[in-house]
């Protein structure tokens, strides 16, 4: 007869089927089982293909370039072929108005701006800086963002105190007036910046990118850098100092994987923000500069023509709403999937 | 003069649909506690002991939660009262303590008006006198200093102290049932004394029925004047103490006594253990849920075993083995040391 | 609890004098920009710029340029834009403050309450299909960019629908002063009010309901509950208060910032002559003392009241407290 005389032993046969999964994986199939959350993923890379396109569109269905004033163009409408510009209703007949919409693909389908340009086409070259500049500067924020985390919180004491402290004072400057200060201080010289041997043309979309980029940083700074810490004091990073593994192999071997999952609930959330932001710098002539446009632009440029030809200012508006929608539930599906308290609490 | 029988769960089931199938945390209990009875439920994570107590509360308020049986307390079946009713009992007919005083009150109240909250729900009382109360409550519990600490924030008291602001709290209206849910787990074994010491006081004082919750035979073995042993939400052993003690029948209780480490026997080399883990509650086998960690399991333990009384009215177990063959078993179970020193 | 404040009192003060230093050197020491013909405007004649040097110290050493600068700003408040006809720029700021305050007020007033029940309505019916309803609500009006918003309400109030007694009773776009006119100033408010909160309204909402459901889980609400004490006592004195810290010291902040001049695109929009709407009129016409006066004024109010939100987060809670 067999005693019970054992050693503690895990029989790892008796674990229930579902632990010893990759945690990456059950967060993948958990957000892939999410479909509202899918559904706005589909949304999103919708609206993205569709901006990527927008030079096919231009050059191939709608045969315009919309960077161009058409002032005296002419487009077909109905069968019949009438002036982009339309002479100006009332009395005398004053002023000119840029025609509607007319829902054709290939012609002025939204109607054209006060400059004569097929608002479609120019919506989807909008959407190109748009989406370049809010995924970009989320990217570039995301990654400085982290770099500074993962030194302040490792290496902790004054490193910590002194870069905790520079991200607070940025953090102190009301996110718009630090946005404003710098564009309208860079656009003051409109023939770029030198900073050394790199030249920076002031048009570029990468002055709105890198100032988008640079004043969240401590949004995204703050929640990573709690994170490292919490890892940083964890039993299994001390398991490695004691193996001897270098500072190096620590930051990015062991604390950094801890980290990531942070920084991915974060990210589709940081692209709702930035291209918020990117729109609004734009809305102000401060953001994207001419001959580039973005959707900020162009409602910009349809202000004047707010009672006369209202879409072009609900079609960019609308394009951002969808966007950063999507965008936003999709983050609330990451949140949900990687979260690792489990939905169900059953007590011992 | 019998006591009067103050409650009894019947076949009380409890499952929760997730989204990796059913969960059966409790599987057919029963129970009974009379008045002035101390009841211990002893069992590892996951044995329902928890769920089953909550439940009689009915504190879980979770919708995928399927609840089957009768919990009668004072001639009424309590699943099947309104919320409104079941609120008035809840704190004054029957009151629960929690496993960790850090987390069960709440930060941002002095612990007076939290006294003084759980009074005033229950009985018509102005609130100098619910404060007054408190006061008493808190000397009662043991607490220095009682006029002033009634002012002061639960973060400021230590982890024991706690525990007994948490006593007093739900001793307040004089209930008729205390359950206490592991509540010396969170605490050093120096104050856990105390705090057992402390129920066992209130509970003569006061004539209050206890149920202890606990994972620990230790705990039980002073205060409970019956103990029910849970395993995989099931009831596996119940009886009076000394039954379980001293005669246990159940193989998953002579695990949990033979890893006590007892001071009136030889010191053994190593502490036994139940190799093994509990089953998940998502697959329960068809038959003992205990069978495959046991070491005298048999070909009839594929059917499960029914908690029956055999050794004597009142002690029952669930296990098929023959009582005679039990005796044999359970020597070499429980003290191991002695195989050892004979080998 | 006293040396707390002062210390975090002190700690404000040289927060704010970092950022006079950091604005003074994005506005006068950027790398290629002649910080003299930049604040005299449009087509600078060599008089104004030479006054302008002289004025400002522009030649002198640093620390004295700064000194200068900020003696302009906050002592003797005698900063004058060029290219606004030589107004003052402070007595500009503190004369549309009104404006910017009914604004942010108004709209605070109305986003808080809304946002509480949105965030309370959600949590409780949590499970039905009211929740995710209410929460894709939110999360449009988080999304929607308020200066769109703005002009949407503006093209269906002021544009065609104008006629209709939906709303006939809009003022065309523009503030009137409280003292000026009471009706004339809600009238004018109203929209106004409504855009800015809607942004807000999603996301406290959405933050109040997270806070909720997951304070729902918390041990001390499982003993209120055994307790006996009613859901609706729960809800509200447990978990709502212990919910609400949060969402005050998020509010302080967003509060905070708008007031310093965030509500721009709103004011902008509307035409509210606030101070947001002072420095995107400064951005156009690339007014450097009045956009640096806005900054410094602005991101100093932030940091007031962030200190203050520090303050009464502690009062909130009082684990935060020194003991």
């Amino acid at each position: 007869m067999a005693t019970l005389l054992e050693q503690v032993e895990v029989d790892t046969e008796l674990r229930p089927a579902i632990a010893g999964r990759n945690p990456w994986a059950l967060a993948a199939r958990r957000l892939w089982r999410n479909r509202i959350a899918m559904a706005s993923l589909v949304l999103f890379l919708l609206i993205v293909v569709l901006c990527l396109a927008a030079p096919l569109y231009a050059h191939d269905v709608a045969h315009v370039n919309p960077f161009v004033p058409n002032l005296n163009g002419h487009t077909v409408v109905g069968g019949k072929v009438v002036p982009v510009m339309q002479r100006g209703g009332g009395a005398l007949r004053l002023g000119e108005t840029p025609i509607g919409p007319t829902w054709d693909l290939s012609h002025y389908f939204l109607g054209a701006d006060s400059t004569g340009r097929d608002v479609a086409a120019l919506l989807l070259y909008g959407g190109r800086s748009s989406l370049l500049i809010g995924i970009g500067s989320a990217f570039l924020c995301s990654i400085a963002a982290t770099v500074v985390a993962l030194i302040a919180g490792f290496f902790g004491g004054t490193t910590d105190a002194l870069l905790s402290r520079l991200m607070d004072v940025i953090w102190a400057f009301p996110v718009y007036l630090l946005a404003i200060s710098i564009s309208t201080e860079l656009l003051t010289h409109t023939s770029g910046i030198q900073i050394g041997p790199l030249n920076v043309s002031a048009t570029s979309l990468w002055v709105p990118t890198i100032i988008i980029a640079f004043i969240y940083v401590p949004y995204v700074y703050r929640p990573v850098r709690g994170q490292v810490l919490s890892v940083v004091n964890k039993e299994f990073v001390e398991a490695a100092i004691s193996q001897g593994a270098s500072n190096l192999r620590l930051i990015f071997s062991e604390i950094l994987p801890n980290v990531v999952s942070t920084v991915i609930v974060l990210l589709p959330l940081m692209i709702a923000t930035t291209i918020l932001t990117e729109a609004a710098l734009s809305f102000l002539s401060i953001g994207v500069q001419p001959p580039n446009v973005s959707w900020g632009t162009i409602i910009q440029d349809g202000t004047d023509l707010v009672y006369t030809r209202p879409w072009v200012t609900i079609a960019p508006g609308l394009m951002i709403l969808l966007t950063v929608l999507s965008l936003n539930v999709l983050g609330d599906g990451v949140r949900d999937a990687l979260d690792p308290r489990a939905k169900l609490r059953v007590e011992g | 003069m019998t006591a009067e029988t103050l409650l009894e769960v019947r076949g009380l089931k409890v499952s929760f649909r997730t989204e990796d199938g059913l969960i059966q945390a409790v599987d057919g209990v029963s129970l009974s506690l009379s008045e002035g009875e101390t009841l211990g439920i002893v069992g590892e994570s996951g044995s329902g002991k928890s769920v089953t107590m909550m439940s009689v509360m009915r504190l879980i308020n979770d919708p995928n939660a399927h609840f089957e049986g009768e919990v009668v307390y004072k001639g009424r079946d309590l699943m099947k009262l309104t919320r409104d009713q079941m609120r008035e009992i809840r704190g004054s007919g029957i009151a629960m303590i929690f496993q960790d005083p850090m987390t069960s009150l709440n930060p941002v109240y002095r612990i007076g008006w939290q006294i003084a909250e759980q009074i005033q729900a229950h009985e018509q009382i102005s609130k100098r006198a619910a404060r007054a109360r408190a006061v008493e409550l808190l000397t009662a519990v043991g607490i220095p200093h009682a006029a002033e600490r009634v002012d002061n924030y639960p973060h400021q008291f230590s982890g024991g102290m706690r525990q007994r602001v948490m006593i007093a709290m739900a001793i307040s209206c004089s209930p008729d049932i205390l359950i206490a849910d592991e509540p010396t787990t969170a605490l050093d074994v120096t104050i856990q004394a105390q705090i057992l010491s402390l129920i066992r006081k209130l509970k003569n004082d006061f004539g209050t029925a206890v149920v202890l919750i606990t994972h620990d035979m230790g705990v039980v073995a002073d205060l409970a004047d019956k103990i029910a042993v849970m395993y995989a939400g099931r009831i596996v052993e119940q009886g009076d103490r000394r039954d379980v003690f001293y005669d246990a029948q159940h193989p998953y209780t002579w695990g949990l006594l033979g890893s006590i480490a007892r001071l009136d026997r030889p010191k053994p080399r190593r502490l036994s253990t139940i190799p093994g883990l509990p089953p998940s509650l998502l697959r329960l086998p068809p038959g003992c849920a205990f069978g495959d960690r046991c070491a005298h399991r048999f070909d009839r333990c594929d059917e499960r075993p029914a908690l029956l009384a055999k050794v004597g009215d009142g002690h029952l177990d669930a296990c098929h083995l023959d009582i005679e063959k039990k005796k044999e078993l359970r020597e070499t179970t429980i003290h191991p040391e002695l195989i050892e020193e004979a080998k | 609890m006293l040396t707390f404040i002062v210390r975090r009192l002190l700690w404000t003060v040289l927060v704010m004098f970092v950022i006079t230093v950091v604005v003074f050197l994005i506005f006068f020491k950027t790398p290629g920009v002649d910080p003299a013909r930049a604040i005299a405007g449009r087509s600078p004649n060599p008089q104004t710029l030479a006054e302008i040097r002289a004025q400002l110290g522009l030649n002198r050493p640093f620390p004295i340029e700064y000194g200068i600068m900020m003696k302009k700003l906050f002592i003797t408040r005698d900063l004058v834009s060029y290219s606004n006809q030589g107004v003052r720029v402070v007595q500009e700021i503190f004369a549309a403050t009104p404006a910017t305050l009914s604004l942010v007020f108004g709209a605070a007033v109305l986003w808080v309450v809304l946002a509480i029940a949105v965030g309370i309505a959600a949590a409780q019916l949590k499970g039905t299909i009211f929740d995710p309803l209410l929460m894709v609500v939110a999360l449009i009006g988080v999304s929607a960019p308020v200066f769109w918003v703005g002009q949407l309400a503006n093209m269906i109030s002021q544009g065609g629908l104008h006629g209709t007694f939906l709303f006939s009773w809009v003022p065309p776009l523009g503030y009137t002063p409280f003292t000026q006119s009471p009706a004339l100033w809600f009238k004018g408010l109203v929209l106004p009010w409504i855009t800015l909160s809607l942004l807000y309204i999603g996301f406290y909402g959405r933050v109040l309901r997270a806070n909720l459901i997951e304070t729902q889980n918390e041990d001390f609400i499982r003993t209120a509950r055994a307790k006996g004490l009613t859901e609706r006592r729960v809800l509200m004195r447990h978990n709502l208060r212990t919910s609400m810290i949060t969402f005050v010291s998020l509010f302080g902040l967003d509060f905070g910032a708008l007031v310093a001049g965030g509500a721009l695109l709103t004011e902008v929009v509307f035409g509210i002559h606030g101070v947001g709407f002072l420095t995107y009129q400064a951005l156009t016409n690339l007014d450097l003392p009045t956009i640096m006066a806005t900054t410094v004024y602005g991101a100093f109010f932030i940091v007031l009241v962030n200190a203050l939100v520090d303050i009464g987060y502690a009062w909130l809670d009082p684990r935060v407290r020194p003991t």
